[in-house]
């Protein structure tokens, strides 16, 4: 057959067949028991030339409501952010995004650095020692820091506060049954970590107290209390990070965390339906070696010359086989790239500027939602999201927000009892004050 | 390739200078004090670079050409499928009704998105042999850890809760026996006999009351097909265990024998392998599982359902292991694999394995004459030579891979799989001509007779690339694993 992706012509393929010492391409198959083989073909879609199928996904693509038509008012993990155009042409170069994992490392320089440039950002955001290559998401990368904890303490019990992503805690529960690691809730008090609670809670048996900070209600955790209650015990404390905010927030390390791990996909990397993002992973130089996945170290060759190379790999899959405490492989290398890109152009004082926009935009939405009459509920100091009270269910008020071009926040009767008529609001620096004066204005008319 | 050595990011940022264009602040700006609760202000700003747009592009334009992929030249690393990565895959992942939609925005409103989602796994079910799919892992280990994590669920289900052991070949991938431990398993062995296929008789040994699943990849890393397939699925089921399809070798049969009728329970695959989602220098990747109607209530929620014309998710599932992923998977990833597939259509799938299959046999004959070639029958996708012969000289397979480097190649998977002395695994794929393949056979070709004559040519390779050979050794000793600005 004759396809651009396949350059074997008759004449290749008898010369080949020849050399082989064969008469048919279906005798390198013999070896298929016949009970086994597979007749014909799949019955499957019919093969379309690139036009016509680009057509068809073009018209699927548009089916959908995207966040460059539509005004963005949707967060909770997941975010409309700048992305500089720089990003995608970088990621473009193919020399990155045609490669493997680099293990021939005289060849792979390029990603390697541009790694090693990664890891060292993440250090620079979180306040922490060491950070490694990437992790698949925010949600598995605090699972593996729940099992870090565990293995590392010895102990089997993590708690974990409420007011931490749930589609995040939903993955932590998943890979601790795993583990036979039990998970336990700290409940929350007014949008944040009820304290009481997890001083209760607290005890020589927990590996980890896990929070998130900002936490998904968009507020601000009391990092130094719950510090203090946690490591009383001994425990590690484990921190789930939006790094947009650390450009502005004090980072987890200053706090004493132990693990600060999340997603940065709010640099560079688009909300893309939920994936591919790109988890992170950083700790303190004593964990160092006890990191999951691939860690870049820098080191010389033969002539003395600086190079870049995959390292402590005995801690990796491959090498440990089933003492490995992950199987992580294949990670987010390329979103790495498009990550260190943004935040590269974004830059140092970039990045303050950017958290304190996004600050500043939500502190100006809530305050206009406010002034129009709704309820903030767990109203206090807050990153780029609050929680909104609605007379009406979220679902119900999204769908004819839609119809005004507009895509309304969260839902969070979905996780949290009691918290049905709750729309959980994200204001990123992109949006406008017009956008958020409309939005305003459309909920208070549907609300109404 | 670039051989000027390339400074760090940080040592190009120059104080003042920006690479961005933020949007403007055109709201009432409030005093900080009154927006962040006392000591949340960061003091310390973070040392993230200062550069201009051209700074940054020539940065990383500089980097890029100090590394080699795909589109750079032949990458016959055995075990990855490093074939080419269609272009229009990249142009489609990145339409705006894609590329920025929430995972979280009303189903209403991503209807095209969940019926892409849908139709993906109604065509991976049609060539997996399975009955269902979900597209929520990450990549292939991903896959593995779900999958055994629904083989306990299942075998827990039934009250069988003896079930701790999981078998894989010594021939297996890393990521089989550590995902296994990551799923609460204990890990079994079984050998492979002469012919590089598992050994059936210590197969029989090892299957017991405890044995939760077999985990297998057929074709092997050998790149043999394990004919008695039947047979060992016999052996498991027997016993009461589940069998496991590790989908990274597919490529080699698509179209010829599918996992469902294989026996098979449990299948991921890698779509950034088989499917051509690009490998990103490490990810993302893509690990859809499927598999068999018993084993479908246990599938991580949501799934893409569609009712009445309508898709939608369905958490209604009370069985499921839970969530494996925030959101629904890799949907850029998906998105590429999807357009691949109806790129080829079931003819072009099968062209793809016959051609894969026929370059890879083409390699291994001519090659046969100058390597030690362990098992003498037909390969499937990849074969695995050894180097031995060559170590006896003096020069052993880690010399031979850093020797291509010289002649513009990316070398194969050396050292693997483990049961082959010196392995040399090379896996061709199907999108490389005729002329590619010969220029590649005859540099190693000429290795081998260096190998013979010139030995420190071979051992003190590679010549021509931007480093030499790196000190791995001091670099685990004395881990540097991030830039400090002197002080």
């Amino acid at each position: 057959m004759k396809h651009r992706y396949l350059p074997l012509t008759e004449s290749d393929k008898n010369a080949m067949l020849e050399s082989i010492g064969v008469s048919s391409i279906d005798e390198l198959f013999s070896d298929i028991p016949e009970k086994v083989r597979f007749a014909g073909e799949y019955n499957i879609k019919k093969a379309k030339p690139e036009t016509a199928l680009m057509k068809e996904l073009a018209q699927m693509a548009a089916k959908n409501a995207d966040l460059k038509m539509y005004s963005s008012f949707i967060g909770a993990g997941v975010y409309d952010h700048y992305i500089p155009v720089i990003v995608d042409h970088v990621l473009s170069r193919s020399e990155f995004y045609t490669a493997y994992t680099p293990y021939q490392p005289e060849i792979s320089q390029g990603e390697l650095q541009a790694i090693f440039e990664f890891q060292t950002m993440i250090c620079e955001l979180t306040g922490m020692e060491v950070a490694n290559s990437s992790m698949y998401d925010g949600g598995t990368a605090l699972a593996e820091a729940a099992m870090l904890s565990a293995g590392h303490t010895k102990r089997k019990k993590v708690l974990i506060s409420s007011a931490v992503h749930p589609e995040y805690k939903d993955v932590v529960k998943t890979y601790a049954k795993g583990q036979y690691i039990d998970v336990v809730e700290v409940p929350h008090k007014d949008g944040v970590t009820d304290l009481d609670a997890l001083k209760d809670m607290a005890s020589e048996e927990v590996a980890a107290v896990i929070v998130q900070y900002p936490n998904f209600f968009g507020r601000i955790e009391s990092m130094k209390e719950i510090e203090e209650i946690t490591h009383n015990n001994k425990s590690l404390f484990v921190v789930s990070s939006n790094p947009l905010a650390l450009g502005a927030l004090t980072p987890p390390g200053k706090f004493g965390a132990d693990i600060v791990a999340g997603d940065a996909q709010p640099f560079g990397i688009p909300t893309a339906f939920g994936g591919p993002h790109c988890g992170y992973f950083s700790v303190t130089g004593k964990l160092m070696r006890k990191v999951p996945g691939r860690l870049v170290g820098q080191t010389k060759d033969d002539q003395g010359r600086r190079g870049f190379v995959l390292t402590l790999q005995a801690r990796e899959q491959h090498i440990r086989r089933d003492k490995a405490t992950s199987n992580i492989c294949s990670n987010q290398a390329l979103n790495a790239l498009a990550a260190s890109v943004a935040m590269t152009a974004i830059g140092k004082k970039g990045v303050r500027e950017m958290a304190l926009a996004n600050i500043q935009k939500a502190h100006y939405a809530k305050k206009t939602f406010k002034e129009n009459g709704f309820e903030i509920a767990f109203d206090g100091h807050s990153f780029n999201e609050f929680v909104v009270r609605l007379n009406k269910p979220v679902k119900e008020v999204n769908q004819q927000l839609l119809n005004k071009g507009i895509i309304g926040g969260y839902d969070l009767g979905r996780d949290y009892p009691g918290l049905e008529n709750h729309m959980l609001v994200a204001v990123t620096e992109l949006r406008t004050k017009e956008e958020i004066d409309t939005f305003v204005k459309e909920m208070g008319d549907i609300n109404a | 390739m670039h051989k000027e050595d390339q400074p760090l990011i940080f040592e190009l940022s120059t104080p003042g200078r920006v690479g961005h264009s933020l949007p403007e602040m055109d709201v009432p700006e409030v005093n900080l004090s009154e927006l962040l609760p006392e000591g949340f202000l960061r003091e310390e700003e973070p040392e993230l670079p200062e550069a201009s747009e051209l700074d940054i592009m020539r940065h990383y334009t500089a980097l890029s050409k100090r590394n080699h992929g795909v589109d750079s030249g032949f990458y016959p690393l055995g075990s990855c499928t490093m074939k080419y990565n269609p272009k229009m895959n990249e142009n489609v992942a990145r339409f705006n009704g894609f590329a920025h939609l929430h995972p979280l925005q009303d189903e209403s409103s991503v209807q095209g998105a969940l019926e892409l989602l849908y139709d993906l796994q109604e065509h991976l079910i049609e060539i997996t042999g399975m009955d269902e799919v979900t597209l929520q892992p990450a990549a292939g280990a991903h896959g593995e850890w779900t999958g055994l994590m629904m083989i306990r669920a299942y075998h827990e289900a039934n009250g069988d809760d003896k079930r701790t052991k999981v078998i894989v070949p010594d021939s297996a991938h890393g990521t089989n026996p550590a995902s296994a431990t990551v799923a609460g398993f204990e890990t079994i062995t079984v050998k492979s006999d002469e012919n590089g296929l598992v050994d059936l008789e210590d197969l029989r040994k090892v299957v017991g009351e405890d044995t939760a699943a077999l985990m297998l990849t057929n074709p092997n890393t050998l790149g043999l097909f394990e004919e008695n397939i039947l047979e060992m699925a016999e052996i498991v089921h027997s016993a009461g265990g589940k069998l496991y399809y590790d989908g990274a070798n597919l490529n080699a049969v698509m179209s010829k024998a599918r996992p469902g009728d294989m026996g098979f329970d449990v299948v991921h695959l890698n779509l950034h392998k088989t499917f051509t989602g690009p490998h990103g220098g490490g990810g993302p990747g893509s690990g859809p599982v499927g598999v068999k109607a018993d084993l479908i209530p246990f599938l991580p929620k949501p799934i893409v359902t569609k009712q009445d014309g309508v898709y939608k998710f369905d958490y209604d599932r009370p069985q499921s292991i839970g969530r494996v992923k925030p959101f629904y998977g890799n949907f850029g990833i998906n998105v590429r694999a999807y357009t691949y597939i109806r790129t080829m259509g079931p003819d072009g799938l099968k062209a793809v394995t016959e051609y894969a299959v026929l370059n890879a046999n083409y390699m291994m004959r001519r090659l046969a004459e100058h390597y030690d070639l362990p098992f003498n029958r037909h390969c499937k996708h990849e074969f695995v030579l050894s180097g031995k012969r060559q170590k006896k000289l003096g020069v052993r397979t880690l010399d031979i891979a850093k020797r291509l480097l010289d002649f513009g190649y990316h070398p194969p998977t050396i050292y693997f799989p483990l049961n082959v002395e010196e392995a040399i695994m090379i896996e061709p794929t199907e999108t490389e001509s005729k002329e590619t393949l010969d220029a590649f056979i005859d540099a190693m070709i000429q290795i081998a007779k260096e190998a013979e004559e010139n030995p420190e040519i071979v051992q003190e390779a590679p010549h021509s690339t931007v480093v030499g050979r790196l000190d791995e050794t001091t670099a685990a000793r004395k881990p540097i694993l991030r830039y400090q600005k002197a002080e």
